[in-house]
């Protein structure tokens, strides 16, 4: 059968379409003076110029640990949400599975609105704590959704085999269920961490004066700020997920391999 | 086995707390302060009523509805529309390069959301290279907008979410069997009503995600109108953040948010409902046979 040319030349288009953006990103970072149409020779001034720049290295921080802290609490709760709803079928997991899977569906500005309200409604001051959890709570719903994905595929009767051979409870956890799990539980972390990292919609209305992230800050300097300052920003922090990603995908490529 | 109560209720009451805590009782609170008046405060008043909900219905908020239905629509069928060729694409070729292609669609997103859609700023913008060069090909006047209007929110919309719309259809077409598009072209179909009439309806469920995926996250836009739109341009999520932030009228801002939300789960739960009496027929149809 003869292949239509036609799915090819859109892909290449899609394609086209989703790194001409970025490209133009990287180019004009590199350009010695402030307007962007013209090109004055190749500088790292911009480059140089973020390395001195303590409120961006706060809001970096604060990222960071929000990030690593979020990640861990929702992987906790996440992972022993999916052991809840794959080995119970009650009406309590019902509800569970209702709660669970709702913060997926609804859209960000929602889920950023309803804390904030909650917040104010309970009298609790906005800063770093609010966000963190705003975070984790967006969190657990992805661990919970990549740990029972992995759970589907998981033999029991690993479990009674184990049980036969005299394992106790807790060995049953930490020989059998963990390391199987082992491999969705990072994933599910890693894509918390992402998530954390990346988000603006929900910090933006839970964070308050004062408390800062980083895409909290990249937004304060896309109002207000200087272009070619934010561009170049941009390229490290974009390098930076690339170099990640394409690390992982060598790492579970490698692995597959063997 | 672990099947005991208390294991039960040991493994679900953390997540289930905390959900309940900071996601469904926060989403009831939005539900109770759209029926409350605002005080001169900023804070919210006492009693109840039906206020906010007339101010929402008024003209210059229904032109806002209308005008979040309608991109949001928009998008997501070029999405689809965009996506469909690609995942097809995608499933016919050689697995290398499918592979190659997945995490160049992929590698985009999941970088900064904010960045990428800075990055169309950069590109767009009036004195930048590519308008340069959009001039010198003549395919735009010299004194054409790029930015801050309808036009670029479309773009930057469908850049953000069509990853979304390409990976459900791809993994959806991973199953389907392309010796039937074979044996209906050898009946006479042409490649257009193969593809139409036997691929489309087969990866029927990937659509619906896509669909999904991307309706409901441009339904609650924000970031994206607030920096490549213009002052025309504000969506609902626009005016739930003024309202939050600028004005102060939380009363306000929990009656968009609730009409925002109603606009989400109808079509939605529309789907799910045609979904389960569709797969409902179908168990009797086997059953009768």
């Amino acid at each position: 059968m003869k292949r239509s040319w036609f799915p090819l030349c859109v892909t290449v288009a899609v394609l086209v379409f989703f790194y001409l953006p970025i490209l133009m990103l990287f180019i004009t970072s590199f350009n010695e003076t402030k307007f962007s149409g013209v090109w004055s020779g190749p500088s790292l001034k911009w480059y140089k110029a973020l390395l001195n720049n303590p409120p961006l290295w706060e809001a970096v921080r604060n990222s960071l640990w929000i990030g690593t802290s979020a990640s861990i609490l929702a992987t906790l709760l996440g992972t022993s949400a999916a052991f809840a709803l794959y080995q119970y079928k009650t009406w309590l997991q019902k509800i569970h599975y209702g709660l669970i899977y709702t913060p997926l569906i609804i859209p960000d500005i929602l889920m950023g609105m309803s804390l904030l309200v909650f917040f104010i409604a309970i009298y609790f001051p906005l800063g770093l704590t609010t966000i963190f959890i705003a975070h984790t709570t967006f969190c657990i719903s992805y661990v919970t959704f990549v740990v029972f994905a992995r759970l589907q595929s998981f033999d029991v009767s690993l479990v009674e085999a184990a049980q036969d051979l005299g394992a106790n409870r807790w060995q049953l956890w930490w020989k059998i269920r963990i390391p199987f799990l082992l491999p969705a539980i990072i994933s599910g972390a890693l894509l918390s961490f992402t998530l954390s990292i990346d988000d603006f919609v929900i910090t933006f209305f839970v964070a308050g004066p004062g408390a800062t992230t980083l895409p909290l800050y990249v937004y304060g300097m896309m109002k207000f700020g200087s272009a070619p300052l934010i561009n170049a920003l941009s390229v490290i922090l974009l390098l930076f997920t690339f170099a990640i990603i394409l690390c992982a995908q060598w790492l579970t490529s490698s692995r597959e391999k063997k | 086995m672990l099947k005991k109560k208390e294991d039960e209720v040991g493994m679900t009451l953390p997540s289930f707390l905390w959900l309940l805590i900071f996601f469904a009782i926060p989403l009831a609170i939005i539900l109770t302060f759209a029926f409350k008046p605002s005080d001169f405060y900023g804070g919210i008043g006492k009693g109840w009523t039906l206020a906010n909900f007339k101010k929402v219905l008024e003209l210059s908020y229904l032109i806002i509805i209308w005008r979040t239905i309608w991109i949001s629509l928009s998008t997501t069928l070029i999405c689809l529309s965009l996506a469909l060729p690609t995942a097809y694409f995608l499933v016919r070729t050689s697995s290398r390069v499918q592979q190659l292609c997945l995490l160049l669609i992929i590698l985009p997103f999941w970088s900064s959301f904010l960045i990428r859609i800075f990055a169309w700023k950069t590109l767009l913008h009036p004195e930048g290279f590519f308008k340069q060069f959009l001039v010198f090909l003549h395919l735009v006047p010299k004194d054409a907008v790029l930015l801050y209007n309808t036009g670029a929110v479309l773009l930057v919309m469908i850049y953000s979410y069509l990853p979304f719309a390409i990976l459900p259809i791809y993994t959806a077409s991973l199953k389907f069997r392309f010796e039937l598009c074979e044996a209906a072209m050898d009946l006479g179909a042409t490649r257009l009503q193969a593809f139409v009439k036997i691929f489309i309806p087969s990866i029927k469920k990937g659509i619906l995600i896509a669909l999904l995926m991307v309706f409901i996250p441009a339904m609650g836009s924000y970031i994206i109108p607030d920096i490549v739109g213009g002052v025309n341009n504000d969506m609902i999520g626009n005016r739930i953040a003024q309202r939050t932030f600028v004005n102060r009228d939380l009363p306000e801002a929990s009656a968009l948010s609730l009409i925002l939300a109603m606009i989400v789960i109808i079509p939605m739960g529309g789907i799910l409902l045609i979904q389960m009496h569709s797969s409902r027929q179908k168990k009797n149809k086997r059953r009768g046979a």
